[in-house]
């Protein structure tokens, strides 16, 4: 597998990432380079092994039902959420004019 | 089941429907925090910083979401994966911050199920079934407001985090009529499940319409996808534009482009949202913050346990058990609400009358589904509002029953206690609404009124039968309508000899 240097722009895009058109020139390559490190990985025989989903042998606790059991994980703290917002205002973030 | 098709120039086309429903998991807190979930709270008080996708935080999933959408699962009669996954999807609007929403793409809570609908209310055996393709647990986004300021749209992140399902229909139903049953089936039976509480205009339900059209037989067309459509009638409003949109853009010469559209209710049109075109390539992957999702057959074994008796099932006791015809079997049970009405008040009708239920359903029905409904249209209200509670309803009908007040009367009855909110029992004594049965007092009018009418009591006599019904109304009327029918009947043919 390997990208192009449309990919790579496109993917940057969707990242919201700003790469000029020379960085593009040097990140393609790059990121080729690391796809084929990672592709040498398609030389081990898996057949018949099912896929790793996680690093631990463990699978998932699950919460109650409980609101604002845990501050740390509650709501009512609209100060704390808003409190890095560039724009808070009324209790809402203000963010730049987005509408279809 | 239904033939519809659009005609065009070319000859008919038959319309492809799927619905992709996004229904909020009735719950607490949210699906991956402790923040509450209740709608119209002030602007960002239901936030946790996991909800605001603060650096270090990690969701931990709540066991009463995942509980809802498997009762739900189990309610469609489809698989339920006792392991799956959850996924990133990755896309960056103002909603969203934590820059992907956690979905469940490749291994989804809910698989394969199904469910029956209904087109025809008078024809309820005449079903076709709808294939679900998988339910999905995911989180919701926060709500943007454009209209607050002149430059600035602002943010409330309440919603953020609570929980979804999103069911996912097949392609298969084939007209706008098909797309509306199964939306009005799904909300009911969500809501005899109670995972959602349907209430679209909250937003708590809404809908993808998939629309794709084709000569009939012939392979799936191109679709379009029309976003948060929130009612039944817009759903089917937009499948019936979309349908005849692509049909004209065809046979134009035009292609239809699989593409995501936007319905404005006021125009009734769909429009292409052009903006969305790059944002379909989301990027899934694995999310790296939770384990795989493994449930235990206890845990099932509760979720089933727990269901309640669902619509199809109950509308086939109603039948069956309490002989009620397919019909009112149908209004019935269509409504959860209903549904619990109608068996509370043939509970308490049962308990009134001394007789069993099956004897006393008919009575009920019947009068729920005229004189109730009747009345609360015209009052404009609903069940949860109604004015009568089942227990007043029934002290009415048991008066009925044992012959107490006639079925006249008691229409009466029943305005005044809508009026007055007074028992129905307390009515008719403080009106003297009783039924007589004094033979005397009854005898005495109808003598009155074949003296007055000599000429129809010979018409009668004669052989012009029809008459008697006028004699009845004339005898009722001199009674005030009190008289016991059935007396009123006996004695007015024994005088007519």
């Amino acid at each position: 597998m390997s990208v192009d240097k449309a990919t790579v722009a496109k993917i940057a895009s969707l990242a919201r990432i700003k790469v000029s058109d020379a960085e593009l020139e040097a990140i393609a390559p790059e990121l080729n380079q690391i796809l084929a490190w990672v592709e040498q990985l398609g030389e081990v025989d898996v057949t018949g092994i099912e896929p790793m989903t996680a690093v631990i042998p463990n699978t998932l606790r699950l919460r109650d039902d409980v609101v604002d059991a845990d501050p740390l994980t509650g709501g009512g703290r609209g100060d704390a959420v808003l409190a890095n917002a560039p724009a808070a205002e009324h209790g809402f973030f203000g963010v730049p004019k987005v509408i279809e | 089941m239904t033939n519809y098709r659009i005609q065009g120039a070319t000859g008919e086309w038959e319309v492809v429907i799927g619905l992709e429903v996004h229904a909020q998991v009735t719950s607490n807190a949210k699906l991956f925090s402790g923040a509450a979930t209740a709608f119209g709270a002030e602007p960002n008080s239901q936030v946790s910083l996991v909800d605001a996708a603060m650096p270090g935080m990690l969701p931990v999933p709540n066991r009463e979401c995942i509980r809802q959408a498997v009762r739900t699962g189990m309610a469609i009669d489809a698989q339920i994966n006792k392991w799956s996954r959850f996924d990133r999807k990755n896309y960056f609007y103002a909603d969203l911050p934590q820059g992907y929403q956690i979905s469940q793409l490749y291994h989804p809570l809910v698989g394969e199920g199904r469910l029956d609908i209904i087109l025809d209310d008078k024809d309820p055996e005449n079903t076709k079934t709808i294939g679900i393709e998988r339910i999905h647990v995911e989180q919701d986004a926060g709500k943007l407001m454009h209209d607050q300021h002149p430059t600035m749209s602002y943010v409330d992140l309440n919603r953020s985090g609570v929980a979804l399902m999103e069911i996912v229909s097949r392609p298969d139903m084939r007209s706008p009529a098909e797309a509306g049953a199964y939306l009005r089936k799904l909300r009911a039976i969500l809501r005899y499940v109670g995972s959602c509480d349907g209430n679209m205009e909250e937003g708590s339900m809404r809908a993808d319409v998939n629309v794709s059209v084709r000569k009939p037989g012939e392979p799936f067309g191109t679709r379009t996808e029309t976003k948060n459509v929130n009612s039944v009638r817009f759903v089917m409003a937009v499948v019936e534009g979309e349908a005849r949109r692509q049909v004209d853009l065809i046979e134009d010469g035009g292609k239809v482009v699989q593409e995501t559209r936007l319905y404005d209710p006021d125009r009734n049109e769909t429009r292409s949202m052009r903006s969305k075109e790059d944002a379909h390539d989301y990027r899934y992957f694995p999310d790296p913050d939770l384990l795989p999702l493994v449930l235990e057959d206890d845990f099932l074994a509760d979720c089933r346990a727990s269901l309640p008796e669902l619509p199809d099932a109950k509308r086939h006791r109603y039948e069956t058990a309490l002989g009620l015809s397919a019909y009112n079997a149908g209004v019935l049970t269509a409504e959860v609400e209903t549904a619990r009405w109608f068996e509370a008040l043939l509970e308490e009708s049962a308990a009134r009358q001394g007789k069993p239920e099956g004897e006393v359903a008919k009575q009920a029905a019947n009068w729920l589904m005229s004189e109730l409904f009747g009345a609360l249209n015209r009052l404009g209200k609903s069940l949860e509002t109604s004015p009568v509670s089942p227990a007043q309803a029934a002290e009415l009908l048991a008066l009925v029953g044992d012959g107490t007040i006639s079925g006249t009367i008691a229409k009466q009855v029943f305005e005044k206690m809508l009026e007055t909110g007074d028992g129905a029992g307390a009515i008719v004594e403080r009106e003297g609404l009783k039924q007589t049965s004094d033979t005397g007092a009854i005898d005495a009018a109808i003598a009155k009124i074949l003296a007055d009418n000599a000429d129809k009591v010979e018409q009668y006599r004669g052989g012009k039968e029809a008459l008697f019904g006028f004699f009845v109304g004339q005898t009722m009327k001199a009674m005030a309508g009190k008289a016991n029918p059935q007396l009123v009947n006996e004695l007015l043919k024994k005088a007519l000899g």
